[in-house]
């Protein structure tokens, strides 16, 4: 077998271009296929909206949320919770979250220190879930394709898919994930999936006697969440992070993080 | 080619056949590229259906109407009708089948989520009327005085 250097090195040329072609690039898309790849076909994307001006910091939606969806009640874990601010006259923030907030917040001493009525300048709850981004950094790390973002913008894990690995609690930076302790895996807010595909609000949404948590469709202009969001001033957490998140805030301090 | 070169070189093909059978039976056949394309719809499309599936626990005040009109009449017309019947009484679930009797929270900690006086007058917390648990009758459950479905005292 005779091989000279100028047909060695074309076939290794043309091979290694012959090679760096995916077969998907050459199927051949009709317009209505490639409209429907970049184009969402959903009507529905689910979105929330929390008013910090609301909340009281009661933690019903917390107390709801564990009940609805068997996240165990005494570990250290929730889906969701709610953080309290206390902004002093010497420009310090106090935060605190006792057990997220599963038992309210019945105590003025924040983190055992006793704060003064007349040091306070101003006062917030800040409830926190899952933002169902609409970039999620959770699932671009899945290495075994568990965590997933449904048709309708909702972030979803699968408990018999997942290993286990830790990786989506790391990329989150809300937070929001952690390792269920009962059923060894990652877990996280699902927007009450089984609820709201049922036309109910989510657990913690119909639990809150204020309404300081809604959710909504946002692909529906007539939506009251989504008139709101159109066209009123609302922020969202860690906007920087490119991560699009679908949970929207009304009254959001800088303070929050 | 030589027997040194082809004994390990089966054993390799063995081990990627063995590799793809176990492959072919153990991932589920609806796993694959789903809705929003390789980076975020990578997942098995039955798991969509296991989630919708989860049982819903909190049924919410109208579900309770059905039965227990006079309570949640009264309810709805205090400052409490916001208030969800299952904040207190525990999710319904399958009530009144399973379970047959729920348990109502009656403790002084409910209340207090709500009416422990906080000092933020900038705050929604700050317009609720507020007690100091420490000082307002301690070791009283709240409903001795106050009835929770009319909780002003004057409609007792």
């Amino acid at each position: 077998m005779s091989c000279s250097r100028r047909k060695f090195l074309k076939s290794t040329l043309s091979g290694t271009l012959a090679a760096s072609v995916p077969v998907s690039a050459l199927k051949i898309l009709s317009p209505s296929e490639s409209k429907a790849a970049t184009t969402g076909t959903e009507n529905t994307r689910w979105g929330f909206l929390i008013d910090t001006k609301k909340c009281v910091g009661c933690g019903m939606c917390v107390k709801a949320c564990k009940n609805e969806n068997a996240v165990p009640y005494d570990a250290p874990v929730t889906r969701t919770w709610v953080e309290r601010y206390v902004v002093t006259r010497d420009g310090r923030t106090h935060i605190d979250s006792p057990n997220g907030a599963r038992d309210g917040f019945t105590s003025q001493k924040i983190l055992d220190q006793e704060i003064r009525p007349e040091e306070i300048n101003k006062t917030f709850f800040v409830p926190k879930l899952c933002n169902q981004c609409e970039n999620p950094a959770c699932v671009q790390v899945c290495p075994v394709g568990a965590t997933y973002q449904t048709g309708d913008g909702v972030v979803l894990i699968d408990r018999t898919w997942c290993i286990g690995c830790g990786y989506c609690i790391m990329a989150c930076p809300y937070g929001v994930r952690f390792f269920h302790p009962v059923f060894k895996v990652a877990d996280k807010c699902t927007f009450c999936y089984h609820r709201i595909s049922k036309g109910l609000p989510t657990a913690c949404v119909q639990a809150c006697p204020f309404g300081a948590r809604k959710i909504g469709n946002l692909m529906d202009p007539d939506d009251p969440v989504t008139k709101i969001i159109t066209t009123e001033r609302v922020a969202v957490l860690k906007d920087e992070y490119g991560t699009k998140p679908q949970a929207f805030y009304i009254g959001l301090d800088m303070n929050v993080r | 080619m030589k027997n040194h070169v082809l004994r390990p070189l089966w054993v390799v093909i063995a081990a990627v056949g063995l590799l793809l059978l176990v492959r072919a039976y153990m991932v589920p056949d609806d796993f694959g590229v789903h809705g929003s394309g390789f980076t975020y719809g990578f997942h098995r499309l039955g798991n969509i259906d296991d989630w919708k599936a989860e049982k819903v626990q909190y049924k919410g005040k109208e579900y309770c109407a059905e039965c227990h009109e006079e309570n949640v009449a009264a309810n709805n017309a205090s400052k409490h009708n916001i208030i969800q019947c299952e904040n207190c009484h525990g999710p319904a679930m399958d009530h009144p089948d399973n379970p047959e009797k729920l348990e109502i929270d009656r403790s002084r900690d409910l209340c207090l989520r709500c009416h422990a006086l906080l000092p933020y007058p900038d705050s929604a917390r700050g317009r609720l009327k507020g007690i100091n648990p420490q000082d307002h009758n301690p070791d009283s459950p709240c409903a001795e005085c106050h009835n929770p479905h009319k909780p002003a005292l004057e409609d007792m």
